[in-house]
């Protein structure tokens, strides 16, 4: 080791240990005066009960596999369209201009939307024409409601992405004889799509919690089912529970999307 | 300026003086003044136009029988509106009491306090002519084939589940707004009211509701009791139970019953 890599490794234990002695000094802090607030003890039994925890982990957890199951339904969906309005405002052929003009006023509109206007005007409005069962189904309503605003947001990201690549990357795939489709397949939309990888990470995680939306129009998943619990015990433990549950799928899917970059970024630097 | 202090202090003196001697003395939020909260908005029969001040509607009426049997004079009561959520919060309350029918239960219990109950709540089922053009009858085996719909704070739903015990699950709302639309987009047949918001419901919020039946409060174990709520602990509790209790005997309270809830009749039993 030379004397600089030496002076560098003692300079890294001294900042780790500064960094240690700080953080359970907050830590400690915080716990310690917390509990001295004259209200803290109602507050602990209205978001803390431990017996209600209990009680109703279960259930929750169990409304939480619809969470996921509309999640999954959504996303191929999502990106699916998100990708085809990203392509038609992106076309370039003159005779494709109204193309062009339905990927902007369809981004403009489904962005400007609020998410839970939409899902009730979706949710209720197309079933209450006159659908028979099953198809004024809220579930399936509700899924178009979160697949329309969504879309927008993803094509409006994978469009950014699509600009970002340079010009000359395009010129190069027609030299080559590429078509305009095929340069776009094979040149442009791989780069494009990895450069806004982080940002789409950030739209499912917002989407992860959007489907709760779903329960405004029937659906009892986990926060729905939180709120009855809510409802009949008075107590907000419930609520906990459910960001508990949530933050066990949301922070290791963002650490392990944060690997598969890095990993990526070293691959190719 | 010193004239209208001296008029306000005197005015105070007086109210202070006058509820001395009664037991909500000294144990209101503001002393002279019962201070009620109710829903936002208050729906008919339990409170008239939204109007809770009007006296009109079976809540506002308890509100200011029970306000005058404490002692208070009609202008000494003030109301305030809240959700159910903000009536269970911890911490300082802006209400000496809540009333927009909260059912008893004993978990609710622990965290708040109830008032001696002020109505038994028989249950209701709306649903819509169609429904029962489409062969829906007031019997329980008719009943579970049923895809219902409630309202996510209300007891509705346990009895739904442990009673009904539907063979498709229920779907829950957050008002009774998106209930009625649900209903509208065909993705409920039927859900469980207490009777009179099932009445005022199915006349006035919808084109075609109808009520199919009523489940006899005096049956279940567990009735659906209306109570006033007051934070955990409140002073307040056994001045109101006994005023309450008095406003019983002396039949005041079933006379207002009678004046704003009278149409529960008529309504058939669920065999």
């Amino acid at each position: 080791m030379t004397r600089r890599a030496a002076y560098e490794a003692r300079q890294r234990r001294r900042a780790n240990i500064i960094a240690g002695f700080s953080t359970v000094a907050v830590v400690g802090l915080v716990m310690v005066l917390v509990p001295l607030a004259p209200g803290w003890e109602a507050v602990k039994r209205s978001f803390f009960d431990g017996e209600t925890f209990v009680r109703t982990f279960p259930t929750l957890l169990r409304a939480f596999l619809l969470d996921v199951a509309i999640f999954a339904w959504s996303v191929p969906l999502i990106f699916a369209l998100g990708l085809a309005i990203a392509l038609a405002r992106g076309a370039r052929a003159a005779a494709l201009f109204p193309l062009r003009i339905f990927g902007a006023v369809y981004v403009d509109l489904f962005r400007g939307i609020p998410v839970v206007l939409l899902v009730y005007l979706v949710g209720f409005g197309i079933p209450g024409l006159g659908l028979p069962r099953p198809w004024n189904s809220p579930y399936i309503w509700g899924t178009v409601a979160l697949v329309l605003t969504y879309s927008a947001y993803v094509a409006e990201v994978l469009r950014s992405g699509i600009e970002s690549i340079h010009e000359s990357q395009r010129n190069a795939a027609i030299c080559l004889g590429l078509s305009d489709r095929d340069s776009m397949r094979y040149v442009i939309l791989p780069q494009a799509i990895r450069r806004v990888v982080p940002a789409n990470m950030n739209m499912l995680v917002a989407l992860q919690k959007d489907v709760a939306l779903l329960s405004f129009i029937g659906p009892v998943e986990i926060l729905r089912q939180a709120g009855i619990f809510k409802s009949l015990l008075a107590n907000f433990t419930p609520y906990v529970v459910a960001a508990v549950i949530f933050l066990c799928v949301t922070v290791p899917a963002t650490r392990y999307a944060d690997y598969l970059l890095n990993r990526d970024r070293n691959a190719r630097s | 300026m010193k004239t209208a202090i001296a008029a306000v202090t005197m005015t105070l003196m007086a109210g202070a003086v006058w509820a001395d001697g009664h037991c909500a003395a000294g144990k209101t939020l503001t002393e002279g003044t019962l201070t009620i909260a109710t829903g936002n908005p208050a729906y008919y029969p339990w409170v008239i136009d939204d109007a809770p001040e009007s006296g009109q509607g079976f809540e506002a009426a308890v509100a200011y029988a029970l306000a005058n049997e404490m002692g208070f004079a009609d202008d000494a009561v003030t109301w305030v509106r809240t959700s159910f959520d903000e009536a269970i919060q911890p911490g300082a309350k802006n209400f000496d009491l809540n009333m927009q029918q909260y059912s008893i239960t004993p978990e609710r219990d622990k965290v708040v306090d109830f008032s001696a109950p002020y109505y038994t709540a028989p249950q209701a089922v709306l649903t819509t002519q169609a429904v029962i053009d489409g062969g829906a009858t007031a019997t329980m085996d008719s009943l579970k084939g049923l895809k219902w719909g409630v309202v996510a704070s209300t007891t509705a739903l346990p009895v739904v589940m442990d009673r009904i015990q539907p063979s498709q699950s229920p779907l829950v709302y957050d008002d009774t707004a998106n209930v009625v639309e649900a209903m509208k987009a065909g993705q409920i047949d039927a859900a469980l009211f207490d009777l009179p918001s099932a009445l005022f419901t199915s006349a006035v919020l919808m084109d075609n509701g109808a009520i199919l039946g009523q489940f006899d409060p005096g049956a279940a174990e567990n009735p659906d009791q209306f109570g006033m709520l007051m934070p955990e602990g409140s002073a307040l509790k056994a001045c109101v139970d006994e005023a309450l209790a008095a406003m019983s005997d002396s039949g005041k309270l079933a006379e207002i019953e009678a004046q704003w809830l009278q149409d529960a009749t008529g309504v058939p039993l669920i065999q």
